[in-house]
């Protein structure tokens, strides 16, 4: 049997008396780019959270290529956490390290056998297919611009070259210019090396360059369809979103109108 | 799972054929790497790879590969695909030939990533004398910033005297809470087991003179004048400086206090002032919990060590004391407290960056703030011995 990369059903969050996600399904296939979208406070990073196991739901299912995370722990939850790479909003580089060490954090964890000189190549290959300067590797996350951490956080979620791929708000704080060459270069990986990429974004630019298919979290759960049928979607949130002022000028462009 | 066998080699007329099979991704990176170390590659002069049976193939993997066929290439064997390449190894090799073109000839033919890392600039190697002088300078910086930081308080405290509110109350009434009434319990605890351990080795030691009532004069001068003040001064310095320095260090780095700036609040007069202030109230009262509790915890000790009824304790405590006993030790607690505030705060405002600085600078303010009120005690020793108090 294939699974889908990504599989979550039912899936419940709540927080005390505050409902975050009640019954929510979301699939994921192989190769493709899926946008998680939603209005502040519908709870994406909790939806995050909870596909990566940082956090177990109250109820429903969530399968990694076919593994039930809610259901593992200890090193059955370890091993599957080295199958996915994750790049957090604000880059999560750890400050006392360079952005070399940063890289090879995760090999030195799971790739033990690795030399040091191999570790070392293997970490420089990473942090040149992200389109850093060499001389970036002996940098400190602190004297890094904003674009270069973005860049830095996605060679390190590359360090083990997982299939799956969590980006959240890739673009968030950076110039549309910086913005659009971050897009580039997420789809030139993508494409090259194969990668699902589930992915947190406001960033309308952003979707419409990148999506093949979009899921819009309203009424804690999640409306999933391919980018040219969402737009259409009645529900009142989703039709603001698409075709507020923002979002109007784009829908023109990417349909040649 | 990972198949283990992941390589077949054969060996051919030209030289030795390799079937590439399971997956090769970087956490099976053992199996392969083992693997292909040990291909005997001598004498081979033609090495034809087969990977039309892989099941994977990573980045990790491909570079893998083209470092065996470097290998073999440099050996003298000729290297072909059967079918095509993988997708994999070209983007390895696209992503690494920039830099290989730019190699230095022979004896290193090929100019490896590390190679390239090691050009990268080090830390020029520090030498003593340089480090001496870089020491005197950095010591030189820090203590007249610390001097202007003591400046900028104090203009901020002078230029909000007119006006009580800019003095923020509230503020102070939090800090006087948080530094002075929580911290209570433990002043109380270690001035009890002070004066405890003072009066259980004194009393050992004047026993054989017959001098026991003296432990009473020891205890209360000693936890008067001297233990009761510092010992409580160097438990705020480390609750409340580092917790001073850590609180303002990581608004630093959140951008709160270019926040409270850029409203137009001087972060001095909201962050700094309030907490010296809160300690400088707090210290004191401190100081007096921790004399009470010392004195109490000598009483204890002298009923059931040395049978002395109460009665006569609290007399011979009478007679131990002059009227500035006690003042001598209350008076220095605003001035540690001053030097506690000042070094958790200046080192909570020297913070940017990172989170190491943090944790840095965080050290340093307690290390800093207990030298400092151990220091002062001193400076006050020799001068209330110089005016006789």
């Amino acid at each position: 049997m294939i699974y889908p990369v990504l599989e979550v059903r039912g899936l419940v969050n709540r927080f005390g008396a505050q409902v975050v996600h009640d019954g929510l399904d979301m699939d994921v296939r192989e190769d493709e780019v899926f946008g998680i979208v939603g209005g502040s406070g519908t709870g994406k990073s909790v939806l995050l959270r909870s596909v990566l196991g940082l956090q177990r739901p109250q109820a429903g299912t969530i399968r990694l290529e076919g593994h039930d995370i809610t259901q593992l722990s200890g090193d059955a939850l370890r091993a599957v956490k080295a199958r996915y790479g994750v790049t957090f909003q604000q880059g999560a580089l750890y400050s006392a390290l360079t952005v070399l060490q940063n890289v090879q954090l995760p090999m030195v964890e799971y790739m033990e056998e690795l030399s040091a000189s191999a570790r070392d190549e293997l970490a420089m290959l990473k942090i040149r297919l992200v389109g850093l300067p060499a001389d970036a590797a002996r940098k400190y996350p602190a004297e890094l611009s904003g674009g270069m951490i973005k860049r830095a956080a996605l060679a390190r979620a590359l360090a083990l070259d997982p299939r799956l791929l969590f980006l959240d708000e890739p673009t968030s704080g950076l110039d549309p210019i910086s913005a659009a060459e971050f897009d580039e270069l997420m789809l030139y990986l993508q494409r090259q090396l194969r990668l699902t990429v589930v992915m947190i974004t406001h960033d309308l630019d952003s979707i419409f360059r990148t999506c093949n298919r979009v899921g819009v979290i309203v009424d804690h759960r999640m409306e999933t369809d391919t980018l040219d049928r969402i737009v259409d979607h009645p529900n009142p949130w989703i039709q603001a979103y698409f075709h507020g002022e923002r979002a109007n000028i784009r829908l023109k462009v990417a349909h040649g109108t | 799972m990972i198949p283990v066998m992941v390589l077949e080699v054969r060996t051919t007329e030209q030289g030795i054929a390799l079937d590439l099979t399971g997956e090769w991704r970087a956490l099976a990176y053992r199996q392969f790497d083992s693997a292909l170390a040990a291909v005997n590659l001598a004498g081979a002069r033609h090495v034809e790879i087969a990977t039309a049976r892989l099941a994977a193939l990573d980045l990790t993997g491909a570079w893998r590969l083209r470092e065996f066929v470097l290998q073999a290439q440099k050996m003298g064997a000729q290297v072909t695909f059967t079918g095509t390449p993988p997708d994999q190894m070209r983007l390895v090799d696209e992503t690494l030939r920039p830099i290989e073109a730019g190699a230095v000839p022979a004896p290193h033919p090929v100019k490896t990533l590390r190679m390239e890392l090691e050009e990268l600039p080090v830390e020029a190697e520090v030498v003593t004398l340089t480090f001496i002088g870089r020491r005197a300078v950095t010591l030189w910086r820090d203590m007249s910033g610390a001097l202007a930081f003591l400046g900028r308080v104090s203009v901020t405290a002078f230029g909000a005297l007119p006006r009580p509110r800019r003095l923020r109350p509230i503020s102070i009434a939090r800090h006087v809470y948080d530094t002075g009434i929580t911290a209570i319990p433990i002043v109380a605890l270690i001035a009890f087991l002070i004066s405890v351990i003072v009066a259980y080795m004194s009393a050992q030691q004047l026993r054989s003179f017959g001098a026991e009532i003296f432990v009473v004069d020891l205890v209360t001068i000693g936890v008067l004048r001297e233990l009761g003040v510092l010992l409580t001064s160097i438990i705020v310095a480390g609750r409340s400086g580092s917790s001073f320095a850590a609180e303002i260090g990581s608004m630093k780095l959140n951008e709160e206090v270019d926040a409270l700036q850029a409203t137009g609040v001087d972060p001095f007069e909201a962050l700094v002032l309030p907490r010296v202030l809160g300690l400088v109230i707090a210290l004191p009262l401190l100081t007096i919990v921790a004399d009470l509790v010392g004195l109490i915890g000598g009483a204890v000790l002298c009923a059931s060590l040395l049978h002395m009824p109460l009665d006569q304790y609290v007399t011979r405590v009478s007679l131990a004391i002059s009227p500035t006993t006690f003042w001598v030790g209350v008076i220095k607690a605003p001035v540690f407290a001053v030097l506690i505030g000042m070094a958790g705060t200046h080192r909570g405002m020297q913070v940017s960056g990172s989170s190491r600085e943090l944790g840095r600078l965080t050290t340093v303010a307690v290390v800093q703030a207990i030298f400092l009120v151990i220091l002062a005690d001193a400076f006050f020793a020799v001068l209330f011995l110089e005016i006789g108090v």
